[in-house]
């Protein structure tokens, strides 16, 4: 599964064209409307780097079913063999895959515009992206899901997901924000089993309840 | 038996605005405006209640597919968003003499903001799906995402900030509060314990005949 929409992916790279304009779209108003103060833009930047993550998350996460929705393969998903829990772990890594390569490149370009010194902290922050986007992409492929057959889908996925993404982003913007201040990933430690508990819980529930999104 | 339900509820807010405002004394340092409190405590913990009847609910109706648990999730968790939203106007009332303001984004106010706005999201998936059954399904399964967060948006949060006053009742240790305050608070608990079991019954039975009358 992860493999044909990475496929998929790599054949049209639709997605990912439009989420790397849209991040580079995205930099430039947080520029446009904070000014050119460094050292104010300096201190909100964590914050700003995780809008820019979950904003085209949610962009992307949201169409992780309308592959299937256009092209009438609903029902080949509700029929297809198997556990459909490997349905989910498949859009998961596909979604999950996709994701990391724009962060990674919208890190690149945080870096190039803003100025960031990352220094020594990269393995570490790495940690930390990659830990709160597997809690974003959890939620989100069961979101995306649910709201796939749905009225106002592009509306109803951000209200969904965006509040119950609160506590994977309060951890991911301190835990950056404390390791782009040159501090120990220790420190941040507290974050660490935060995110790696949301994670957890967030997978589970996935797994578990994925079968009865897909009834129908 | 709802009948029961409202006329003992009735009876306990009778005796609860009596004993909140007759038998209490006037509070030393916050006056009048302490009283806010017989009503401001009790309607977060009804809420946290009417949010685990709604998990569990969602669980057996997940299990056992009955509709009957279906509908109690839906009416538990209407009634907890709005105890939570009365807990939240009265605290803002009682914010604005005592701490100078309506609002600030304190750890527990905030943790009570995303659960409310978490559970909104809720209501507004109820509404978005003309499908009664797959309606159900996806509630039951944004229930058991929803309530599994509230933990971790609370350790979220209060890392985060923090600056209310610790929790009135709940502490280790004897409570600081006199004994009489004490006994109103809960009688008041009691009161609108009844109040939210009633409209919660009331609410599962409206729930039933729109379905009678969908279906005829």
């Amino acid at each position: 599964m992860a493999w044909k929409d990475l496929l998929v992916e790599r054949r049209s790279k639709e997605t990912l064209n439009a989420l790397l304009f849209f991040s580079l779209a995205l930099l430039f108003v947080f520029q446009f409307t904070l000014g050119p103060d460094r050292e104010r833009l300096a201190s909100v930047l964590p914050g700003l780097l995780w809008l820019g993550f979950i904003l085209s998350g949610v962009l992307g996460l949201g169409r992780a079913f309308l592959v299937e929705h256009e092209n009438d393969c609903w029902e080949a998903l509700l029929l297809a063999p198997g556990d459909k829990s490997a349905i989910y772990l498949g859009k998961l890594l596909g979604s999950l895959a996709l994701m990391l390569v724009v962060e990674a490149l919208v890190l690149a370009l945080f870096v190039v515009f803003f100025n960031v010194d990352l220094g020594p902290s990269v393995p570490s922050l790495a940690l930390v992206i990659a830990l709160g986007t597997v809690g974003i992409a959890a939620v989100g492929t069961l979101f995306a899901a649910m709201t796939a057959q749905v009225r106002a889908r592009e509306l109803l996925f951000p209200v969904l997901l965006l509040p119950v993404l609160v506590p994977v982003l309060l951890g991911t913007v301190k835990a950056t924000e404390a390791l782009l201040l040159r501090e120990a990933l220790s420190s941040v430690g507290h974050w660490l089993t935060l995110l790696i508990a949301a994670d957890l819980v967030y997978l589970a529930v996935g797994v578990l309840t994925f079968d009865v999104i897909l009834e129908g | 038996m709802s009948a029961w339900l409202g006329w003992l509820a009735a009876i306990g807010l009778a005796v609860g605005l009596v004993v909140g405002f007759g038998v209490a004394p006037r509070e030393a340092t916050q006056g009048t405006v302490q009283r806010i409190m017989y009503l401001h405590v009790p309607a977060v913990w009804v809420a946290y209640v009417a949010f685990t009847v709604g998990l569990g609910a969602s669980i057996v109706f997940l299990a056992r597919r009955r509709p009957g648990a279906d509908r109690l999730a839906h009416a538990a968790c209407e009634v907890g968003t709005v105890f939570l939203g009365v807990n939240i106007a009265t605290g803002a009332i009682w914010g604005k003499p005592t701490w100078g303001t309506w609002w600030t984004w304190d750890a527990r106010l905030t943790s009570v903001a995303v659960v409310f706005v978490m559970f909104l999201a809720y209501l507004l998936l109820r509404g978005a799906i003309e499908d009664r059954e797959r309606g159900a399904r996806y509630a039951a399964v944004l229930a058991i995402v929803a309530a599994l967060n509230i933990p971790l948006v609370h350790f979220s949060v209060y890392w985060w900030r923090t600056l209310h006053q610790p929790p009135s009742l709940l502490k280790a240790g004897s409570s600081t509060m006199p004994a009489v305050i004490v006994a109103a608070l809960l009688v008041n608990f009691v009161a609108l314990g009844l109040l939210g079991a009633y409209f919660v019954a009331r609410r599962t039975r409206l729930l039933a005949a729109e379905e009678e009358e969908a279906l005829a």
